[in-house]
């Protein structure tokens, strides 16, 4: 492993796991929920994490990291602060949802492949559908829906939220 | 017994003064909750009283104020009612509220600017009864999402709700429930149409202590939002529909699987279930049967592919996604091994008028083999966008034309000759073409068209559509879901996204096509599971009707709706360019050259055909992006 909890953080995140296990029965059939509930209070799946929940649910590891790798819900890695979230479904599709991708990956400076800012404040994903697609090209930014978009205004959201970091 | 207190319907009821706020996703997302805020205040500020809560008998000083689901008319939203005038608001801001309550709530006037016009008439339209998207439609599952409160299982209640449910455990046997079903002839509307009752039939005659219905609710075809606006809309049907199938197959167990990017579907899904459970219409004796059910909501994690049967119950069971061959049949062996009906939210819906209103009613829409309506999700290039139901053999061009209002261009503009295609069924589905346009909508025809109902994603698109690169969207999402079990499934997707790469960036030949469509065929018969056996459709049915369209990108190097960049030849018409600088001020890399007021050329060796040129341009002079 290459990082070392502090003892008290650990203690407090082994309290956390075992709430989230007791609650679910400790079931190896609640996986799906139980990850759900991990990634809820961790906004990822540490590797560290997913090796206790697998302990005590008495699985092999190799059965939770294939279930947490699955699923396109699961983020085996920390993502940023801030999520946004582009629709591609079909509708926000032919509506031109790429070009809009693509200047926001430009405006946060991302190249290929990357998903996260190195600040670690935006997160950056595409989605197959959100069923909004009556406001076809949807962008979701931390939760909030923002229909009928264009590179111009997806941009302005990210400068918002920015503008917003600065002075909070 | 709680759930015989709960009030009968009283249809005697004085129309009270109410105001509807759509709460959809699509209204939520434009401030629809800021709005019903302000209507609390603003009718509060005007002397009134505002009531939030259901109640059978209202007083007529009273306003009712009740958020509602999805409307389906999303592109116009925040959308506004007011009862019992019908008056139908569009696009309501907050700022519009207190004149809304000034005029329309205490005068009985209308505000003018806030009703939809329809683009074809220019004429003003009043309510939902004037407006051709609603008036051509016939609603029945979608007949109470614009007006209930989907919080309120006593309003539900009153509007007749749960009685079915409650006939199906009182009155009927489990064998008179599956033979009413198989009488209506529903067929599930979740894509394959199967007939339910034959499904039911099936489990109901296992002999085995446990047995499963589990809601379908993983509504994950991109294009479709059928499921989630009925869950936001009446979660308490969809509910009452997987009762009636419980009791139908002697099932005590439910499970409502929903697709994790449907929030508030959950959400209200989770409190339908509470509100059931302490009305007494779930637990140990539901409706004083003697009988016990339960009901659980589980939140998908994101596989397209757990849409598939048996993906699902894996899923349910904690393990990977991945489907395994049938038989048996979930019917015989499903979820932990027991029998297990799976049922997709609309047909469950659906279940719940036929017990109600009997198979005769049910079967007098629709066609003798598709009976019922269908809701379809209709987006794309199209005026008005959202939910539309339809009775099963309407015709594509009343859908896309009278309800839909006709195709739209790159602006937005009505476009008279800009229809090319639709696409239907999502990923599994084909493109439709204009020879279609009389073609009934119903399971058996549109197989024959090489597509399929699928979950009832409509997408229309205009002549500036490339077909190749519909094709490699939907490609590129298969390959992507494709859980990988078999081969043929999750390397044949991928080689087939692969081959349209190389047609749609000048590097295929004929004898890519050829290999493309023999591939295709393959990835049909040696997939298990839906997903890979109907991945190649998109592909398939585009070089169908659409193969001139692939012969430009091959053998001419030619994107004939220049959407393909890699094959785009940028150029400046020198008659239209009028010399104004424009792209050349804005050209990324400097390839644009020429004197002011003189045409201008585009180097290609500079040229990255990023199309900014394109944009810029006031004269249409750019031509080959």
């Amino acid at each position: 492993m290459t990082h070392t909890p502090k003892p008290d953080c650990a203690g407090r995140r082994l309290t956390k796991i075992r709430d989230i296990l007791d609650r679910h029965g400790r079931r190896a059939s609640r996986l799906v929920p139980i990850l759900q509930a991990v990634q809820e209070e961790y906004r990822y799946l540490p590797r560290e994490v997913l090796t206790e929940v697998a302990a005590a649910l008495e699985v092999s590891p190799a059965r939770v990291f294939g279930v947490a790798t699955f699923y396109s819900h699961f983020a085996i890695e920390p993502k940023g602060k801030h999520l946004v979230k582009l629709c591609d479904g079909t509708a926000c599709h032919v509506k031109d949802s790429i070009p809009i991708l693509e200047a926001i990956r430009r405006r946060l400076g991302l190249k290929a492949g990357q998903r996260t800012t190195s600040d670690r404040l935006f997160t950056v994903e595409t989605v197959a559908c959100l069923g909004a697609c009556g406001l076809a090209p949807v962008v979701v930014v931390d939760d909030q829906v923002h229909g009928q978009m264009t590179p111009e205004s997806a941009v302005q959201l990210i400068e918002d939220v920015l503008a917003r970091e600065v002075a909070p | 017994m709680r759930a015989e207190r709960t009030p009968a319907p009283s249809p005697g009821a004085p129309a009270a003064r109410r105001v509807v706020v759509c709460a959809g996703t699509g209204c939520v997302a434009g401030g629809a909750y800021d709005v019903f805020q302000a209507f609390a205040a603003q009718i509060r500020a005007a002397g009134l009283s505002v009531v939030t809560e259901f109640r059978p008998e209202p007083n007529g000083h009273d306003v009712r104020l009740n958020p509602s689901g999805c409307q389906g008319f999303c592109q116009m939203g925040p959308l506004v009612t007011l009862l019992p005038e019908g008056v139908l608001y569009t696009r309501v801001k907050v700022a519009d509220v207190a004149e809304i309550v000034s005029r329309t709530l205490l005068k009985g006037e209308w505000v003018e600017r806030l009703l939809y016009v329809d683009p074809a008439t220019r004429r003003r339209c009043r309510g939902p009864e004037q407006i051709p998207f609603y008036q051509r439609q016939q609603r029945y599952v979608l007949r109470e999402c614009g007006l209930l409160d989907p919080g309120s299982i006593q309003e539900y209640v009153h509007h007749g709700g749960y009685a079915a449910a409650r006939k199906a455990f009182r009155e009927l046997t489990p064998e008179q429930i599956c033979q009413e079903i198989v009488r209506s002839g529903l067929r599930g509307r979740g894509g394959g149409g199967f007939p339910t009752g034959r499904k039911w039939e099936a489990a109901r005659t296992q002999a085995s202590p446990k047995k499963y219905v589990i809601c379908n609710a993983d509504e994950g075809d991109p294009g479709a939002f059928m499921n989630r606006s009925v869950m936001e809309g009446n979660p308490h049907s969809v509910l009452e529909g997987l009762m009636i199938a419980a009791r139908a197959i002697g099932a005590d167990e439910t499970l409502i699987y929903v697709r994790a990017e449907y929030p508030l579907a959950v959400q209200r899904m989770r409190q339908a279930v509470a509100d059931a459970e302490a009305a007494g219409f779930l637990g140990s004796n539901v409706f004083d049967s003697g009988l016990a059910l339960r009901c659980e909501v589980m939140e998908g994690a994101g596989a397209f592919v757990c849409g598939e049967e048996t993906a699902m119950i894996a899923s349910i069971e904690g393990q990977r996604g991945m489907p395994r061959p049938k038989p048996p049949f979930p019917a015989q062996s499903g979820l932990w091994g027991r029998p297990t009906v799976i049922n997709n939210v609309e047909t469950l819906v659906h279940v719940v008028r036929v017990i109600r209103e009997g198979a005769e009613n049910f079967r007098k829409l629709g066609t003798p083999a598709s009976p019922g309506t269908k809701t379809f999700a209709l987006t794309g290039h199209v005026v008005n966008t959202g939910l539309v139901e339809v009775p099963f053999g309407a015709t594509l061009r009343e859908v896309v034309f009278d309800i839909g209002g006709g195709v739209t261009d790159r602006r937005g503009k009505v476009s008279r000759d800009g229809f090319k295609a639709v696409q239907i069924g999502g990923p599994s589905g084909g493109c439709l073409t204009r020879e279609h346009l009389d073609l009934p909508l119903d399971y058996d025809s549109l197989r024959s068209a090489g597509a399929m109902v699928g979950s009832g994603g409509l997408v229309v698109m205009n002549q500036h559509t490339c077909m190749v690169s519909i094709a490699r969207f939907f490609m590129d999402f298969t390959q992507r879901e494709s859980c990988g079990k078999c081969v043929l499934c999750r390397e044949g997707t991928r080689q087939m996204l692969a081959m349209l790469d190389d047609i749609m960036e000048g590097r295929a030949n004929g004898e890519t096509l050829a290999l493309l469509e023999k591939l295709a065929r393959a990835v049909q018969k040696g997939s298990l599971c839906g997903l890979g056996k109907t991945a190649p459709n998109p592909v398939l049915s585009t070089l169908r009707y659409f193969r001139a369209e692939y012969d430009a990108h091959v053998f001419h190097q030619h994107c004939p709706t220049g959407q393909c960049k890699a094959l785009a030849k940028p150029a400046i018409d020198p008659v239209k360019c009028k010399g104004c600088t424009a792209c050349a001020r804005k050209c990324p890399v400097g390839a644009i050259r020429g004197e002011k007021k003189q045409p201008h050329q585009i180097d290609p060796a500079k040229c990255i055909k990023c199309g900014v040129c394109a944009e810029v341009c006031k004269f249409e002079a750019v031509v080959g992006v």
